[in-house]
């Protein structure tokens, strides 16, 4: 039975195959359309969330100095203010994770005959667990480098690559201005960052080291800044709060005083850059629907057509014995295939054309299968809902007047 | 004993006009008891068009009851229409109806699809009618192929394909010559005589009708007349 309505459906659309065709077009535009955003937006979409990511969860960053908002006053992280027991006191805060206290700097770093600036992290280790940062090889440093200030030295991929090439830096001694410090690991690799800087281009050593070695500082035990993790996303608001109220506790601030310090909650730059990505990709997707459901509209007027030019066929077949549901799912069947087809093409155009924008525009595309299904979906479901109101037309004629029908 | 073929019990039909109702078949019994041959015959607008089709079950009575082999069809819903007019009835037109895209095949398995029989059997059962009406050579041929005769026989052979009880035709002869017009009242009057099945078929020429072993005279809506074909043959004769 299904198989004879396939054939028939098959050599209805076979006798007007220039309209069949045409039709099909419509569908074919839309989906290819709808699945070539879709990889559009999602490659933006997959892009950012590594980049977030690749930053660590749930972090605030707590600058030293207060916000610049006065005329003469310095910006964040100009006056040092924190120190390294502020960094262990925000750790005993109930729903903090991690905090890593970094006094940060630039140098040159050179080993053999290879010179190479960049910027080198004087931090504790837990700065690795917040930015969710493994290694690649070797070891972390330790508490005991920490409380001994030792010359080690933690080197991110770009810069080893740059030193070393292909070779295993681990155990080489490598010098900062001047001094000897050996590798004793090597930081698996980021990517860029949100702003675009290379988050590999640097060298973390022990924040001690920085502070009485390499750097100095202008008040002993003193930090630009640290990085705290929350242990949840829950949280944030209240760790946001305890950290402000202890640091002003523990920096002696007088009511009326304003803040010598900055939290930023980092997680809501994140949120905002993800959730303009997917604004953008829900709105290509939104523009390239347009296509599809005028491509079902397509579709519609033809089934109209189509029904109107066989009402006396529609006739014949009532006669012989056609229930409604047997015209229904003729004419339905058929508003299904040229739906269908035009979906396979489609999908298979849009991927096509998605390469194409990869290439061209040197962006990012992401297929996933779930897209494909979506527009499968959406293209049977058009086909359905498109081709069920000329189809139930056709059902619903008395058999007398399709009969009669000239 | 078989149930009676039709029975008509005060059949109205009126058609809704601008002008208003107007009335085409005014309170017309009838009883067609399995086998018998009927003619149905009268001037145009007499109604008998209409009735055919209400018989057929292609259009439904303004009042009134017909029974079709038993059932009130008044009572049926539109899917037990369909399978009446699927297996008990056949239904030849004047203008044969064939499907122009399907092949002679397709086009008299075409009930048996919408009876749900398998694809071997469709074609092995069209096949068989196809030959019986001496059509064996044009199998795969499509309508437009053959003569309006043989299109004709096609159409027989598509309403006998369910092996229906009641076969009606509507001017079966009418767009067809004489001769042509004779072989296929000898193809009914075969069906009728030998397989039994009722045949009822509308006509405006005495000679059509006189195939048939009774006639049904309308006019103005009403059975004007009911009785064996021989004595109207004798009064035209008289």
């Amino acid at each position: 039975m299904m198989l004879s309505m396939l054939a028939e459906a098959w050599s209805a659309m076979g006798a007007n195959r220039l309209r069949t065709f045409l039709t099909m077009l419509g569908m074919v535009i839309g989906v290819a359309a709808v699945v070539a955003m879709l990889a559009v937006g999602q490659g933006a979409q997959t892009m950012v969330n590594q980049t977030i990511a690749s930053m660590g969860s749930n972090l605030f960053i707590v600058l030293s100095g207060g916000s610049a908002s006065g005329g003469l006053r310095m910006g964040s992280g100009s006056v040092p203010t924190l120190t390294l027991l502020d960094a262990d006191a925000i750790g005993e805060l109930p729903g903090v994770a991690a905090v890593a206290p970094v006094q940060p700097g630039n140098s040159e770093v050179i080993y053999g005959a290879t010179t190479w600036t960049t910027q080198v992290y004087g931090t504790s280790p837990s700065y690795l667990d917040v930015r969710e940062w493994p290694l690649a090889s070797g070891e972390p440093f330790t508490d005991y480098d920490m409380r001994s200030a030792s010359r080690v030295a933690l080197l991110g991929g770009t810069v080893s690559n740059y030193l070393f090439g292909d070779d295993d830096p681990v155990g080489k001694t490598i010098r900062i201005r001047n001094s000897p410090y050996l590798v004793i690991g090597v930081l698996a690799r980021k990517g860029q960052s949100l702003d675009g800087r290379d988050q590999d281009d640097t060298i973390l050593v022990p924040v001690t080291t920085a502070q009485r070695k390499l750097f100095g500082s202008q008040f002993v035990g003193t930090v630009r800044f640290m990085m705290v993790q929350a242990s949840s996303g829950d949280v944030m608001d209240r760790v946001e709060r305890d950290i402000t109220e202890l640091l002003r506790a523990r920096h002696r601030l007088n009511v009326d005083a304003e803040n010598d310090f900055t939290v930023r909650n980092l997680t809501t730059v994140a949120n905002a850059a993800a959730a303009t990505t997917k604004v953008m990709s829900l709105m290509l997707g939104a523009i390239a629907s347009v296509s599809l459901l005028v491509g079902g509209i397509g579709i519609m007027n033809i089934m109209l057509v189509s029904v109107t030019e066989r009402t006396r066929e529609i006739g014949i077949r009532m006669a012989i014995g056609a229930r409604r549901r047997d015209i229904l799912m003729q004419f339905l069947l058929e508003a299904i295939i040229i739906s269908v087809i035009g979906c396979c093409v489609g999908v298979a155009l849009g991927v096509g054309g998605a390469f194409l924008a990869e290439r061209m525009a040197q962006t990012t595309v992401a297929i996933t299968s779930g897209s494909i299904v979506l527009a499968f979906a959406v293209a049977a479901a058009v086909g359905v809902f498109f081709g069920l109101y000329p189809a139930r037309k056709a059902a619903y004629l008395k058999p007398i007047d399709a009969l009669r029908y000239q | 004993m078989a149930n009676t073929v039709v029975r008509i019990e005060h059949l109205q039909k009126s058609y809704l006009t601008e002008a208003g109702e107007f009335p085409v078949l005014h309170d017309v019994n009838l009883v067609i008891e399995p086998g018998e041959f009927v003619a149905i015959m009268g001037p145009s607008g007499s109604g008998k068009s209409t009735f055919m089709n209400i018989l057929g079950c292609l259009d439904q009575p303004t009042s009134g009851k017909y029974f079709l082999d038993g059932a009130d069809t008044g009572r049926l819903s539109s899917d037990q229409l369909a399978g009446l007019r699927n297996r008990t009835i056949g239904f030849v037109f004047q203008g044969f109806n064939l499907l122009p895209r399907a092949r002679l095949t397709e086009n008299v398995a075409l009930p048996l699809v919408y009876a749900g029989v398998a694809r071997s059997e469709r074609s092995a059962r069209a096949v068989a009618l196809l030959e019986r009406i001496g059509l064996a050579g044009h199998v795969q041929s499509f309508p437009n192929q053959i003569s309006g005769g043989q299109q004709q026989r096609v159409a027989i052979a598509r309403a006998l394909a369910t092996r229906p009880r009641l076969l009606l035709a509507d001017e079966p002869t009418g767009n067809l010559d004489t001769h042509t017009g004779a072989e296929i009242m000898d193809l009914f009057t075969q069906l009728n005589r030998d397989e039994g099945i009722t045949v009822v078929l509308v006509t405006h020429d005495q000679e059509i009708a006189a195939y048939a072993r009774r006639l049904v005279r309308f006019r103005d809506g009403i059975v004007e007349h009911d009785g064996p074909v021989v004595a109207e043959r004798t009064e035209a004769h008289a």
